[in-house]
């Protein structure tokens, strides 16, 4: 929960910063977070390498635990299927946006690419979002959906910046999963979220 | 990333403890960074309200159903494996240490 809290302020802190253009401009250019986040897969790899024995360990996964990023799939769309009525934006579009599945700067790219700016946004902050409940959220969903609901909601996150809060609530014992369901949605994003938006 | 794993790899006799903070520093300075880049977009902060209405709306809908879904998916797991579940890649594996796995699981 502190962790959660650290992680949110520095946000806030960036957005503040941000709108009183207190920061020059050059700090906010895209190079640099791509530039992080490749500091931060490095790590992440780095982190998985340095265990062997983590990786040994996808090898005991459970064979119906496999099927969780198809079920996290299935799951997403359903539900923004069902909200998809509410709104003046498509049913694709939306789906698009749920394809994120959580990791924002890409999705909230593309969509912004593809679509605009006002759908990259609504992807952005809906994939922000996610986020932050999985973060919020992880132990109740570990108490009323079980313990691979927290998995389920990170989606694509559950591998680098959910990848804490997963451990502690879930166990250690699920970071393998966690990592293999963090690494499949990773790979699906592009491909969905692109998909989604040439319909 | 994959450069990562093979470095972490190569590395894995030496002892080293940083790498958790290390990871959460870069987080928090990616999260800093977007937070930079939506604070400085006029167009988002001005449209934030109903824009970040319908993102939450959709970001609930998204959550709860892969929540469910997830669900479905583990409730079988806490009962004990029947004979018919096999296990995807160690098919004549050690029985009793994978219902030990399965039972932390």
């Amino acid at each position: 929960m502190k962790g959660s809290l650290i992680i949110l302020s520095f946000f806030a802190t960036g957005i503040l910063l941000g709108l009183f253009r207190w920061i020059p401009a050059s700090w906010a250019s895209s190079n640099m977070s791509f530039y992080v986040l490749c500091a931060l897969m490095f790590s992440v790899g780095f982190s998985i390498g340095h265990q062997p024995d983590t990786i040994k360990q996808f090898r005991k996964i459970h064979s119906r635990v496999l099927f969780l990023p198809l079920t996290t799939i299935v799951g997403t769309f359903a539900g923004v299927l069902v909200v998809s009525i509410f709104f003046k934006h498509s049913a694709a579009e939306l789906l698009a946006v749920g394809s994120g599945f959580g990791y924002y700067s890409l999705s909230g790219i593309l969509i912004t690419q593809y679509k605009g700016a006002e759908l990259g946004t609504i992807a952005l902050l809906t994939n922000i979002m996610r986020e932050v409940l999985t973060l919020l959220f992880a132990p109740l969903m570990v108490r009323w959906f079980g313990k691979l609901a927290p998995i389920a909601a990170g989606g694509a996150t559950t591998m680098d910046t959910t990848f804490p809060i997963i451990v502690r609530t879930s166990g250690k014992e699920f970071s393998i999963v966690s990592i293999y369901s963090g690494f499949v949605m990773d790979f699906s994003v592009p491909f969905l979220v692109t998909l989604f938006c040439c319909l | 990333m994959f450069v990562g794993i093979v470095t972490g790899y190569l590395c894995r006799n030496r002892k080293i403890r940083f790498e958790n903070r290390f990871i959460l520093t870069l987080i928090w300075v990616l999260l800093f960074l977007l937070g930079l880049e939506v604070g400085r977009n006029d167009n988002v902060v001005r449209k934030f309200a109903s824009l970040g209405l319908e993102a939450a709306v959709i970001a609930l809908a998204a959550t709860l159903g892969s929540i469910l879904t997830a669900k479905l998916l583990w409730k079988p797991l806490q009962a004990p494996p029947k004979g018919g579940l096999k296990y995807f890649f160690k098919k004549n594996a050690n029985r009793k240490s994978h219902l030990r796995d399965l039972g932390s699981l």
